[in-house]
């Protein structure tokens, strides 16, 4: 006798989809501890390492942008999920590309506000991938 | 009618662009200017408008002066010393070094590059000449070459100094020359790292026992880190006899131009002051350099203003920086400066004359021409006087001034590094 669980339906992301998805949390958090080391010592090249990783950031998450807007024009049924996934990943990518614009200041200019925003944009970036690796509604496989 | 085209950084795609500030009727410059509140939106004001040709076209100069072109087709001329026996030496080159740290550096430098000349770097003096006085220079000859970036000339008892970004340098010089006798010798080293500011500004003391030599800062504002900035924003004191030097003063962040008053023979500087705090911050000044004295930077500007952006902080030198002389106006980039002698003319006799490169961080630009500081007693007294302007119009920018040399027989000579022309301004006889 085979027992059959509930089926459950996750949608689960391309896989370059979730490179994308997965890369861009590294990277805005790598970003957010360069900012705590440089408001901690001083040393400037760790801002200069938080300019780059947040660059690298919204690549990886504009490109995530993108299969997530296909996922949410596809979806039929759960479109609040489609839709959630969507505007939390934008959301990182929009403050993230203004803690870009932040962290082109000099030096200590960049500070606090480019800490704060990192803070956000990390943790943004963090539950929207929670949400698009573990299900991304039926417009999913995309 | 035509705009000048101008490049914005990004500003089309966002509306965040920092406020662009108008001017208004706060005084900008002399010798005590209202400083506002620092303003910086998330993006900076950037305004380069695109170089277009002299043509038939030239500088605008006062009554009773005429303008004519002594050089042209030279490889970015910088600064120009007058010889003994009339002839003009010019400083050709473009130097720096610095690593693009963030995006922002590649962003701005590709900006930046589009309001200056796409002529390679010189690295040599070119000497001119005027043979029969006729107010032509029709001998154009190579004097050095393979030199670094020089800027700072001075002739000191037969002897030519040359400051090169990296090194102070010699040459014999005996008059009537018209190309060095051999390579020159090196005197000393000078700061050389980065050289984020790669301009060595030079002159030498009334008794020629010594050469001053500015050294700017390796950043707007520590952006490189504390470390990039030993022996940096200071004007060093060289004893010609022996070689040795010590910071003269310090805390100027970009000394571009050094000069010695004709009668207090005390020395003057016109100093490039930071960016990014808004299009009326901070001025450019003209000072007299004050042995042992701290002139702010990078902790405050124009006397006590902290400047926030620097970690960490240093109340003490905040609280010992001079206010300068004379703030010459915010951004206009002053290059050049040389003190005048009777032979301009009686509204000319007695003051400074001032390049100003022109900005390229301000919606408004300012700068782009050759101003006159009256003095009186040896201070600055009264507002500066446009003397050479035309450089930038709404079609474009044909020129920008840099360094500025009095001809005792009575001509100013302007280098200009956009259309690498050496103007010289005479009276009409």
């Amino acid at each position: 006798m085979t027992a059959t669980a509930p089926h459950t339906y996750r949608h689960t992301p391309h896989p370059l989809h979730a490179i994308l998805l997965a890369g861009t949390v590294p990277l805005f958090f790598g970003a957010l501890l360069s900012d705590i080391a440089y408001f901690r010592t001083y040393q400037i090249q760790w801002s200069n390492f938080s300019s780059w990783l947040i660059v690298g950031g919204l690549v990886f998450c504009g490109f995530a942008l993108l299969f997530a807007l296909a996922n949410l024009i596809r979806a039929h049924y759960e479109k609040g999920r489609a839709m959630a996934y969507f505007l939390i990943l934008l959301a990182a990518w929009i403050l993230g590309f203004i803690n870009a614009l932040e962290h082109a200041k000099d030096a200590w200019a960049t500070m606090p506000v480019g800490l704060i925003l990192s803070v956000v944009v990390s943790v943004l970036a963090l539950v929207a991938a929670w949400i698009g690796l573990s299900d991304l509604g039926d417009g999913g496989d995309i | 009618m035509s705009h000048a085209r101008t490049v914005s950084l990004l500003s089309a795609a966002l509306l965040l662009s920092a406020c662009g500030g108008e001017d208004n009727a706060t005084t900008l410059y002399g010798t005590n200017p209202t400083l506002p509140e620092p303003e910086r939106g998330l993006l900076p004001s950037m305004e380069i408008a695109e170089p277009i040709p002299w043509g038939d076209q030239q500088p605008t100069v006062p009554d009773n002066f005429t303008v004519t072109a002594i050089a042209r087709d030279l490889k970015i001329p910088r600064q120009t010393i007058v010889l003994p026996n009339g002839d003009i030496l010019v400083a050709e080159g473009r130097g720096g070094n610095a690593p693009k740290l963030k995006p922002k550096d590649v962003i701005a430098g590709y900006i930046k590059a589009k309001g200056t000349t796409s002529v390679e770097s010189g690295d040599r003096l070119t000497l001119l000449r005027d043979g029969n006085g006729d107010g032509e220079y029709e001998k154009q000859t190579i004097f050095a070459d393979n030199l670094n970036a020089p800027y700072g000339l001075a002739l000191v008892n037969g002897d030519l100094y040359v400051a090169n970004q990296d090194a102070l340098v010699r040459f014999d010089y005996q008059q009537g020359q018209t190309q060095a006798s051999g390579p020159p010798e090196k005197i000393i080293d000078l700061p050389k790292e980065i050289n984020h500011h790669w301009t060595k500004a030079m002159t030498a003391s009334a008794d020629g026992r010594y050469l001053y030599i500015g050294i700017g800062s390796n950043s707007n504002i520590t952006e490189r880190g504390m470390e990039a900035e030993v022996d940096r924003a200071v004007v060093w004191q060289v004893n010609t006899e022996t070689g040795a030097y010590k910071p003269y003063a310090t805390g100027l962040r970009n000394p571009t131009a050094l000069t010695i008053h004709p009668d207090t023979e005390q020395l003057w500087a016109v100093v490039n002051e930071r960016d990014e705090l808004g299009p009326n911050l901070v001025p450019d000044y003209l000072t007299s350099v004050q042995e042992g004295g701290f002139y702010g930077w990078p902790y405050s500007y124009w006397g006590q203003n902290v400047d926030p952006r620097v970690r960490p902080q240093d109340e003490e030198k905040v609280a010992s920086a001079i206010v300068p002389d004379y703030a010459l106006g915010s951004h206009v980039a002053a290059l050049g400066v040389d003190f005048s002698e009777p032979s301009m003319g009686s509204d000319f006799a007695e003051g400074v004359f001032v390049g100003e490169h022109g900005s390229w961080n301000r919606d408004n630009p300012s700068g782009y021409k050759v101003v006159f500081v009256p003095f009186r007693d040896g201070r600055p007294a009264g507002d500066p006087i446009d003397f050479v302007t035309g450089f930038r119009t709404d079609e474009g920018t044909r020129g920008r001034p840099v360094g500025v040399t009095v001809d005792p027989r009575g001509a100013l000579i302007v280098a200009d590094d956009l259309a690498n022309v050496v103007w010289r301004i005479t009276r009409t006889q």
